[in-house]
């Protein structure tokens, strides 16, 4: 493989919430990893592992507490400029969860995908935000006459294409997915799954795709990172995640997704991981190399232990 | 029907429901029909707004007050409280009368957010003994041994001390625990669960879903599972039915279902669930999304969807076929004049290495 340069680079990301004077929050601690042009990381974790905290931090919603962020070769943490600001806001884009509660209900869905061009002043006439408008909205498998309705003549999969549309129309590098299909159904899901892909083929932007639902991170991601309470415990690529999970978090991970086979499904107990009794302290842990990109959170004794057993975890 | 009643705990027969809006009439329900045998798990499967909730709420006597009854049944069978076995439609009752003796008592509930279902200002405690002492005049003592025994069986360790905890006090998998013991405490001859994991995460979804299994082994009771999720179905369900815009396409056993689908529908809806074990790079997607049931529907609601649609779907709805005694099916592809059609072969081989994997 040849030496590419990683277009995000997040290196020990910490981000306190300090609650009272005794009490601080560490929603996430330590964390490291990069993303490629063109490529999809999938962050997984249950809800209160720091996946949002994560995508929030690094589109700068919030302030990191320690660390460093290298967005295309620029650190976002910090103070930053004008101009640092202004390519961080047009060079980076989100897609949020619910797609009712991100578009604004008293906007058209021309207004609510022209804003960011407005701001940025990324049109000379008004046509030609028009045609920028209706571009995108052809690309999302939306019609143009689609532009003067408001999201809630629409239905949820609809939406949610108008939420990818206001993403896509600034031609970002990078997009943040956070949770983007968790609220659809689930014919619907397989449609913006399918769409997101497409868009990336065809852009070669980035994702950073953030859900729970490990099934459906399998289908978009390149690589993986799992998160547990605010610690990046396990990372590699899809395959090296699925085939050969090693962290016992990540195998339980595994084993909780429902088979849709009922012979099999019907005898199958998921399996169990609790941190408090499992004995595993994540701040001794360090993450070390399986093979490759894959690699693992833990003390070199951990390390041992669980890369010579070999669990059915499935 | 010929079938001997007792069999049936629960039977709704041709239930149609319409809703009042600002937009006119929605027709939410267009003629259900699916029974629960005793001790059996049945699960209604859609999407959203195809209807699965209002059955099962209509059938409770918990419809939203803009929705209307326009047809149907809803035949429970139960032991009174005289110990003899009883027969009466849910629909024909007031609410009141259905408040005192099915609600909780005969039928309880599991919803999806546990947040939302437990009272945040009561003790855990306190909210599981207070069906147990309205429904049963219960004495306070004994109903508190029986609150303790529920929260140890729904698996939550310390319950002593857990049950004078309030809600918030417990993660999103105690509460819905919680929640299960509160619908267990009356001894309820059928449980309800809608969606009752979606708001949780997988981890813990797949412990509550062992846990009502296991619960249902132990008394014996019979549950039904709204979802979407066919993954969830297929760890839990006997037998399934399909829900499209306010119908059911189609039922069967889970084999059936899952091996040998015959609804466009369910083949849709089977192919579009990643699969762990290939790396296909597109995903099925069922095209278009589900039809406004404000509008009539004419000949077969999927229609618009299905790739394998006849002309004959857009003209008249087609009636249930059967396939096996337990399998049936409404779309037109299994009438005796349709062109034979066969389930997608990427579906196919996916079953084919479901059935080897079985064995």
């Amino acid at each position: 493989m040849e030496e590419r340069t990683p277009l995000l680079k997040v290196e020990h990301l910490k981000q306190y919430f300090p609650i009272s004077k005794k009490f601080t929050v560490k929603a996430v601690d330590d964390v490291s990893f990069e993303i490629y042009p063109g490529e999809t990381y999938g962050l997984v974790g249950e809800s209160g592992s720091g996946k949002t905290t994560i995508g929030r931090s690094i589109i700068r919603l919030y302030d990191p507490t320690g660390g460093k962020i290298i967005f295309d070769g620029v650190d976002i943490t910090g103070k930053m400029t004008k101009q640092e600001n202004h390519m961080l806001r047009t060079e980076m884009q989100m897609i949020f969860q619910d797609p009712m509660a991100c578009l604004n209900p008293r906007q058209k869905v021309a207004d609510i995908i022209g804003q960011g061009l407005d701001i940025n002043h990324m049109y000379s006439s008004k046509e030609e935000r028009d045609e920028k408008i209706a571009r995108i909205l052809q690309k999302v498998g939306l019609a143009p006459e689609h532009a003067e309705r408001y999201p809630h003549q629409f239905s949820g999969g609809q939406r949610q294409r108008v939420g990818i549309a206001r993403a896509l129309v600034m031609n970002p590098k990078l997009i943040i997915a956070d949770e983007c299909i968790s609220a659809l159904d689930v014919s619907i899901q397989a449609q913006v799954v399918n769409l997101m892909k497409d868009i990336q083929q065809e852009t070669g932007s980035s994702y950073l795709f953030i859900a729970h639902d490990l099934s459906m991170v399998k289908y978009i991601s390149d690589r993986i990172g799992v998160l547990h309470l605010g610690h990046l415990v396990e990372t590699g690529t899809t395959d090296e995640i699925f085939s050969n999970p090693i962290h016992p978090y990540t195998q339980s991970l595994l084993s909780a997704i429902p088979h849709p086979n009922p012979a099999v499904e019907k005898k199958r107990v998921s399996m169990e991981y609790d941190y408090f009794t499992s004995g595993i302290n994540y701040l001794e842990g360090e993450l070390r190399t399986v093979e490759g990109t894959h690699k693992v959170l833990a003390t070199e004794e951990e390390f041992q232990k669980w890369t010579s057993e070999k669990k059915n975890y499935r | 029907m010929s079938e001997n009643n007792s069999d049936f705990i629960l039977k709704v027969e041709n239930l149609s429901v319409d809703f009042a809006t600002t937009a006119g009439v929605v027709h939410a329900l267009r003629g259900v029909d699916f029974a629960v045998r005793k001790g059996e798990t049945v699960a209604i499967v859609g999407e959203s707004g195809s209807g699965k909730s209002v059955t099962v709420k209509t059938a409770v006597g918990i419809l939203d007050t803009n929705g209307k009854v326009v047809s149907g049944k809803a035949m429970f069978t139960f032991k009174n409280d005289k110990g003899e076995e009883e027969t009466i439609d849910l629909l024909s009752l007031s609410k009141k009368e259905m408040r005192r003796t099915i609600n909780g008592k005969r039928i309880a509930m599991v919803f999806q957010d546990p947040m939302t279902s437990l009272n945040p200002t009561m003790t855990i405690g306190a909210q599981i003994m207070e069906g147990m002492i309205w429904h049963y005049h219960t004495p306070k003592e004994e109903a508190k041994s029986r609150a303790i025994e529920l929260l140890k069986m729904v698996g939550i360790t310390d319950a002593e001390k857990r049950f004078k905890n309030y809600p918030h006090q417990l993660s999103g998998g105690m509460r819905q625990r919680v929640v299960i013991a509160i619908a267990l405490s009356c001894n309820p001859d059928l449980l309800i669960c809608d969606e009752p994991t979606t708001a949780l995460d997988v981890t813990i979804q797949a412990k509550i879903l062992e846990l009502i299994k296991e619960v249902q082994d132990k008394l014996g009771i019979s549950v039904i599972y709204i979802t979407h999720d066919l993954g969830v179905v297929a760890k839990v369900a006997d037998f399934v039915n399909i829900m499209y815009a306010g119908k059911i396409v189609e039922k069967g056993t889970v084999d059936e279902i899952y091996y040998d689908p015959r609804h466009p529908y369910t083949w849709g809806l089977l192919s579009a669930l990643p699969d762990l074990d290939t790396s296909d790079e597109r995903l099925y997607a069922i095209p278009g999304s589900p039809p406004n049931l404000l509008h009539e529907v004419k000949g077969d609601a999927f229609a618009p969807r299905n790739e394998f649609a006849l002309n004959i779907d857009s003209i008249a709805e087609p009636p249930l076929f059967k396939v096996t005694d337990t399998h049936y099916a409404a779309t037109w592809l299994l009438d005796d004049n349709a062109p034979k059609v066969e389930m997608p072969k990427e579906l196919r081989a996916r079953i084919d290495r479901m059935l080897k994997e079985a064995k």
